[in-house]
């Protein structure tokens, strides 16, 4: 899709910022990054780093009150400059969103067929029976091994690991070239959590999609993302390889980051000489 | 010898929803030593919430008897009942809504003194001050209140709170799964020490293993209403033998291992009934095995 | 991550449902309190005028069969109607709040006991239940007061359960009852002061309720007894005269409109606005 050469997705000198009572405020401070198909890059950070403001940013889905300055282009395009319907049709067509509840993503009173085709037909302009097929082929591609049983279905049917993959089936229907995973396992549990990013490196390596992942969780970057961008305060602190940057961090909030991530291993480590128990290194 | 500080044993609760009846607790037997932290791990469903509220009596259990200090508690009167729980006091997960927003925050843990019997205000207020003092925030905050604080210092109020009846006994659920991972290790090192300096048992609930790992002695996991396996944390990371457990602890990201995205060889996880036996595997390390398997081996 | 943005984007403004209704509140009761020194003649006194005179600049809504002065009458009715609608509203509020309060406190025999009850009284229509204790008790504007007050108890009992046991399930609640704080104080220090906004919305609600319900009971000669002018009462008198005097119906229909429209635009935007589910977190 894109010429080669040029990212899917830049970001330059993005800033995004309020007016509040002591003045304004910048939730995102000229950060820049770029995110081509196949490959996870991971946006990491604590709450209120600016890591999600950054993800509606590029989806142009911020709140009115947010000024936002910097360019961001999505296969070529200047997405500030593109009028509101030309956006729509971005979103989805190009970037595809998933959340991090899905419950409340899904509308409970309409069946996943609805729901997945609704963005197709206007969208794609397809017919319902051709939505319905892309519908089932994007629930096969995520692992559904039966997609007419979930099409009929309605959301709280499903399981939360369900429901999330479903999202992202949704979000993949519309064949978008990236891809914007905001905590899209933090609620929920950890075995669903390991089908789910298993889900979103198979489509990165098997579809060639590209995934912005956004996390708080440095051990889930560790073992899905190509490379990674550690946010703080609105601002890119780190960015490079996911291995380089954590095995050699630079940054020092980037090494106490890494330091106050728990890991079993550390955490057995770590613990106050036991009596008995063997020492470990 | 001394009695175990928490026992409960052959734990049962149903809950009956829309007719159908639902097991939460299929039987659960467990112990808290005095000074020992006891982590439940389990993933949504696995009824160890339900545990913990009945361990402080918010919740009352189908059937099965409530130990404290080796006294049984669950048979006594109603009043009785509530002085004795009083030694049992809980850590909730979430930090906003586990402290009443109308407050000060010096009223929500002097309350538990008074309650205790302390009638003077004066000594309630120092006592309180002691208390805010020891959890790591400054004496004077008792008089704000709980929108003024971030979610590690409402979570420190709360452990205040859960401190000033003097209990025993500390349930704690999920008390850092809100928080920030910076914010995390500052708390679980706050627990710790607390522990040490007041002789207290903790039964910890939470759904993360690291987090268990870094705060527990033992380990119980649970799953679909049952404990599964339970030991020493240090055996059951390292030599899990629960089909569960290996596929829990699989699950936790870690560095050095990359997804591939293949999926997963689906495992095949027993079905337990009330006949299973627990088996022990090593020092204190106890597995159920499913009946099928103990008649086939 | 919506946290720097909701305070700007969604800063609260008066509803404008709730300024009508606010404004229209304050000129009935207005009218209401200040009706003996607004009123240009006794509301009593018949031959005021010439009977069934339509309104003019001397009689403002006209005057009944019995040529009493129709303004002075309908501002004095608005003080009983008021004053039978407020104490009904305060007392049924108490009574189900209470209620409502034991039900979700004393445990669970008497919560299931209380609630199968409170559910059979609501399923009947409240103006039939006061309809009903008025034929037991009497007519009369004391009768008619207690009657509309206890028809509205379970309606209050009901809202005030459901919101006592939502507030009981809050962590906060369930620490303090850890704690062993006794559970009168658990109520009144933890409970009450965080659902006491509701109870005065739903305070408003049933105040436009229970005047309907005066109204009905006097209409049909339950309730305030002729002479005395309430405006259901005004009603009833005036429904023989409806093709030649129709004002004796419209004044008196259109105030128990208004107070009716009036109570429940505050009252809805009140419920809007104190809604937990708009609870705003840092």
């Amino acid at each position: 899709m894109t010429s080669s050469g040029n990212p899917y997705l830049t970001v330059r000198d993005l800033t995004v910022s309020f007016q509040g009572k002591g003045g304004e405020f910048h939730a995102v401070d000229r950060i820049g990054f770029e995110l081509d198909r196949g490959e996870i890059l991971a946006l990491v950070g604590e709450s209120g780093s600016g890591k999600s403001m950054t993800s509606l940013a590029v989806m142009r889905l911020l709140p009115q009150a947010a000024r936002m300055s910097g360019r961001i282009t999505i296969a070529g395009d200047d997405v500030a400059s593109l009028p509101r319907r030309q956006m729509e049709d971005v979103r989805g067509a190009r970037i595809g969103m998933v959340f991090q509840e899905p419950m409340t993503s899904l509308n409970p009173v309409l069946t996943i067929a609805r729901q997945m085709t609704e963005g197709l037909i206007r969208h794609q302009g397809l017919s319902r029976k051709a939505a319905l097929a892309a519908a089932r082929s994007a629930l096969d591609d995520v692992g559904f091994g039966e997609p007419d049983r979930v099409l009929s279905q309605y959301p709280h049917q499903l399981s939360g690991g369900m429901r999330q993959r479903v999202m992202i089936a949704a979000a993949l229907a519309l064949r978008p070239g990236i891809l914007i995973a905001d905590e899209p396992t933090t609620a929920l549990d950890v075995t669903v959590q390991a089908q789910v990013l298993d889900l979103l490196v198979d489509l990165k390596s098997r579809l060639g999609s590209g995934i912005l992942l956004i996390t708080h969780d440095i051990g889930v970057v560790a073992e899905t993302a190509d490379r990674v961008a550690v946010m703080r305060h609105g601002r890119i602190v780190e960015t490079g390889a996911t291995d380089a940057v954590l095995r050699n961090p630079t940054h020092d909030y980037t090494k106490a980051l890494l330091a106050s991530h728990l890991t079993v291993e550390k955490a057995l480590g770590l613990r106050p000489a036991e009596k008995g128990a063997p020492s470990r290194s | 010898m001394t009695p175990d500080a928490l026992t409960l044993d052959n734990i049962r609760k149903t809950f009956s929803s829309g007719g159908r009846v639902v097991h939460a607790l299929s039987g659960v037997s467990l112990s808290v030593g005095k000074g020992e932290t006891l982590g439940v791990i389990g993933e949504s469903g696995s009824g160890k919430s339900t545990l913990g509220r009945i361990a402080v009596g918010l919740e009352v259990q189908s059937s099965g008897k409530l130990f404290i200090d080796g006294e049984r508690v669950d048979d006594m009167s109603a009043v009785m009942r509530r002085r004795r729980l009083r030694q049992c006091q809980m850590i909730f997960q979430d930090p906003y809504s586990s402290l009443n927003p109308r407050l000060t925050v010096g009223h929500q843990i002097g309350e538990g003194l008074y309650a205790a019997g302390v009638s003077d205000w004066r000594e309630i207020r120092s006592t309180v001050a002691d208390l805010l003092e020891r959890v790591g925030l400054p004496r004077d905050f008792a008089d704000r209140y709980p929108h003024e604080f971030s979610g590690g210092q409402r979570q420190r109020i709360a452990i205040a709170r859960a401190l000033a009846p003097g209990p025993e006994i500390v349930v704690a659920d999920e008390p850092v799964s809100a928080l920030d991972v910076s914010i995390q290790a500052q708390i679980l090192d706050l627990l710790a020490e607390i522990r040490r300096e007041n002789r207290l048992s903790y039964l910890f609930i939470s759904h993360d293993m690291a987090v268990v790992a870094r705060l527990c002695d033992r380990v119980a996991v649970m799953h679909r209403g049952r404990v599964v396996e339970s030991g020493p944390i240090a055996a059951v990371i390292e030599n899990p033998q629960h089909p569960y457990t290996r596929n829990l602890l699989d699950a936790v990201p870690r560095f050095g291992r990359r997804r591939t995205g293949r999926k997963p060889v689906p495992v095949d996880l027993p079905l337990h009934g009330d006949g299973d036996r627990f088996v022990s595997v090593g020092e204190g390390h106890t597995v159920l095995q499913a009946s099928e398997d103990a008649a086939a081996g | 991550m919506t946290d720097t943005s909701a305070p700007l984007a969604s800063r609260r403004r008066l509803p404008v449902s709730i300024l009508i209704g606010t404004g229209l509140a304050v000129v009935i009761v207005a009218a209401a309190v200040l009706a003996p020194s607004l009123i240009p003649f006794d509301p009593m006194r018949m031959a005021a005028g010439p009977r069934l005179a339509a309104p003019s600049f001397d009689h403002l809504f006209g005057t009944d069969e019995f040529g009493r002065d129709l303004f002075s009458r309908v501002l004095t009715g608005g003080r009983l109607s008021l004053g039978i609608g407020l104490t009904a509203v305060v007392s049924g509020l108490a009574i189900g709040g209470l209620i409502g309060l034991v039900a979700a406190f004393a445990g669970r025999l008497v919560e299931a006991t209380l609630l199968r009850i409170i559910d059979v009284l609501y399923s009947f229509p409240d103006t039939l239940i006061a309809l009903a204790l008025v034929a037991f008790l009497g007519p009369g504007i004391e009768n008619a007061t207690l009657a509309i007050a206890i028809s509205l108890v379970p309606f209050y009992a009901r809202v005030t359960y459901g919101l006592a046991a939502a507030e009981r399930a809050k962590p906060y609640v369930e620490a303090a009852k850890l704690a062993g704080i006794h559970t009168g104080r658990l109520v009144r220090v933890h409970v009450m002061p965080n659902i006491g906004q509701s109870l005065v919305v739903m305070g408003t609600l049933g105040f436009s309720s229970a005047i309907l319900s005066a109204a009905g009971l006097s209409f049909l000669g339950l309730g305030v007894q002729p002479p005395s002018p309430e405006w259901g009462a005004i009603l009833a008198s005036g429904r023989n005269y409806i093709n030649k005097a129709p004002w004796i119906l419209i004044f008196p229909g259109v105030a128990i409109c208004l107070t009716v429209l009036s109570f429940n635009l505050i009252g809805d935007s009140l419920r809007d606005l104190v809604d937990p589910r708009r609870k705003d977190r840092s």
